[in-house]
């Protein structure tokens, strides 16, 4: 097979790799820069960073934003597993087409669409916005991610296995957690992952659902960066995408550890 | 009493995340249309009420009468929004389309790739994709800008002489989308080319069929699911995209995802913005639903 891997898509892979990666590592450069023009280089420094830690709002909606994530991540990764079961271990109950519908359409759904419902019905039932109503947001989209990541696993998965369990007398919630859960696990964490990384990310959802005193931090980065490119963003910038990018990386390596370790008792058993 | 508790386990299991969606994701769009067909004042909230049980039954029967769909038809009326709409349809196209050109050379470049190597190219996609998408379209804006980096190098290259102006035009928003979207454009691509059977090809080169004939004729029919895939998604969310137009597009794009949020934020005219979500979710709901369609055909296949 290695001789037929081409010089022509050696080159696709290497243009198609520098287009992604180009425009992070200029930005993670330029956060770095002396001058307050971003696009001018004038020597190294990392005042934009000092400025960074300085900037009190900025602060304060990094530490809205990381609570949103971790609470709505944690529900939404229990509701969507739960979503994921129902939807491979129950193939038949009412509303089933509905609800694999509503497990799958939000997506795609554009999220202007999605915000602005979301306002309407909590303006309906009288229900103040803030911390609350960005947090019900999170959890409804990234529930669905979570459910799909999740649904991909228990597809391949061996369902003998827990049927075994059940034969051998274990109740279905213990064959659940003491079997299946086991062997789904990298999947749920990597589902819990994305629904942190799309809380963290989420820009127009959160406008619409928040409330004054629960200004999340794209929603910060947002209003400053309509006033124009400053490498304080950039910092910030830098900032996050080291976090996601050190949270996948080990996630990945503890997976395949995990993996290495699991052939290697299938080999001796 | 076991199997009582594992028949309440199974019903809790749909039953808890059915209702939440629910009530958070499908009750929403009942309301948003109910909005939709209301009339805007100055209140908090800023529409008139709408049918609701709040004041009886006559009040009932009075909110029902003001209800009109005066507003879809100011919609249709003003060349705003239908322009808003086309070119939002014309840009989604066209990024989906540059989308696939450049997607498909590196999803085949990586499924040719050695065994060995093919995991790491798989993160290398994805891991863009795991960082902030704002962020990501920031980036562009220093590089786009005409005192940017790109012309920048360009200038140093010799290869013009003043600035190309890109930021703030549709060709700006063409680049974040197809920057933004190329996982989600590649993934399934991948996923389908990996499964093929190269030797294929082979067979038909050694019958004499040219590499380019192949590849028309045997390649690319059979990851037409990949193509398919990744084609809805990217355009379906690109129809409805804001901050990309809204970032690099500047005031001159039209997009009704944009329009949406202006209407909404700044002119403060919810009934009209809930009936440009109506609209949009009803030039959507095709290719959504063909979509899940499509989607469920390659399940059952698989299984």
């Amino acid at each position: 097979m290695a001789g037929t891997w081409g010089r022509f898509n050696v080159v696709a892979l290497a243009l198609g790799f520098a287009f992604l990666y180009l425009p992070i590592v200029l930005l993670v450069i330029y956060s770095f820069n002396e001058s307050r023009l971003v696009t001018v280089w004038a020597g190294f420094s990392t005042k934009w960073y000092v400025a960074m830690l300085n900037n009190r709002g900025l602060m304060d909606a990094a530490w809205v934003t990381a609570r949103v994530a971790f609470l709505s991540a944690t529900i939404a990764t229990v509701f969507g597993t739960m979503a994921a079961v129902a939807l491979t271990r129950y193939t038949r109950f009412r509303g089933r087409l509905l609800f694999s519908g509503i497990v799958f359409a939000p997506l795609v759904m554009p999220e202007v669409i999605t915000g602005l419902s979301l306002l309407l019905l909590f303006v309906a039932i009288n229900f103040d916005r803030g911390f609350a109503t960005v947090t019900i947001a999170h959890i409804t989209f990234s529930m669905c991610f979570v459910a799909v990541v999740v649904q991909s696993r228990l597809i391949t998965f061996d369902k003998s296995l827990e049927e075994a369990a059940l034969d051998l007398g274990a109740t279905p919630v213990k064959a659940f957690f003491q079997v299946t859960l086991p062997v789904i696990l990298p999947a749920v964490i990597a589902g819990w992952m994305l629904a942190f990384t799309l809380s963290l990310d989420d820009l127009v959802i959160a406008s619409f659902t928040s409330g004054p005193g629960a200004t999340t931090l794209p929603m910060k980065i947002y209003s400053q960066v309509r006033l124009g490119v400053t490498p304080e963003i950039n910092a910030v910038s830098t900032v996050l995408i080291g976090v996601v990018t050190v949270g996948v990386i080990v996630a990945s390596l503890v997976n395949k550890r995990q993996e290495v370790l699991r052939q290697r008792e299938a080999e001796i058993g | 009493m076991v199997r009582l508790f594992s028949m309440i386990g199974s019903r809790l299991v749909i039953a808890v995340p059915y209702l939440w969606l629910l009530v958070f994701f499908l009750v929403p769009f009942f309301i948003v249309f109910k909005i939709s067909l209301s009339q805007t004042t100055i209140a908090m909230p800023p529409y008139l009420p709408v049918f609701g049980l709040e004041e009886g039954i006559s009040g009932f029967i009075r909110n029902l009468r003001d209800l009109s769909f005066e507003n879809y038809l100011w919609l249709f009326q003003d060349a705003l929004y239908v322009n808003a709409y086309l070119s939002s349809l014309v840009i989604a196209a066209v990024s989906t389309l540059l989308t696939l050109l450049v997607g498909y050379p590196i999803a085949y470049g990586m499924a040719r790739a050695p065994a060995t190597l093919r995991p790491l190219l798989l993160m290398l996609i994805i891991l863009p994709f795991w960082t902030s998408f704002l962020i990501r379209v920031y980036a562009w804006i220093g590089i786009l800008k005409p005192e940017g980096l790109l012309n920048q190098f360009l200038f140093a290259l010799g290869v013009i002489d003043e600035p190309l102006i890109i930021l703030n035009t549709t060709s700006a928003v063409y680049i974040g989308i197809v920057y933004s979207y190329l996982p989600f454009m590649v993934l399934p691509l991948y996923a389908a080319l990996e499964k093929m059977d190269y030797s294929l090809i082979e067979a038909a080169q050694d019958l004499g069929c040219p590499p380019l004939a192949a590849f028309w004729k045997i390649t690319f029919p059979l990851s037409a699911p990949g193509v398919i895939a990744g084609c809805m998604l990217v355009f379906i969310p690109a129809v409805g995209e804001f901050v990309i137009p809204d970032l690099l597009g500047g005031s001159r794009t039209l997009m009704i995802g944009k329009t949406l949020w202006d209407e909404f934020f700044f002119n403060r005219d919810w009934p009209v913005s809930s009936a440009v979500a109506v609209v949009l979710l009803l030039i959507l709901v095709v290719p959504i639903a063909y979509f899940q369609r499509a989607q469920a055909r390659a399940r059952e296949q698989e299984s």
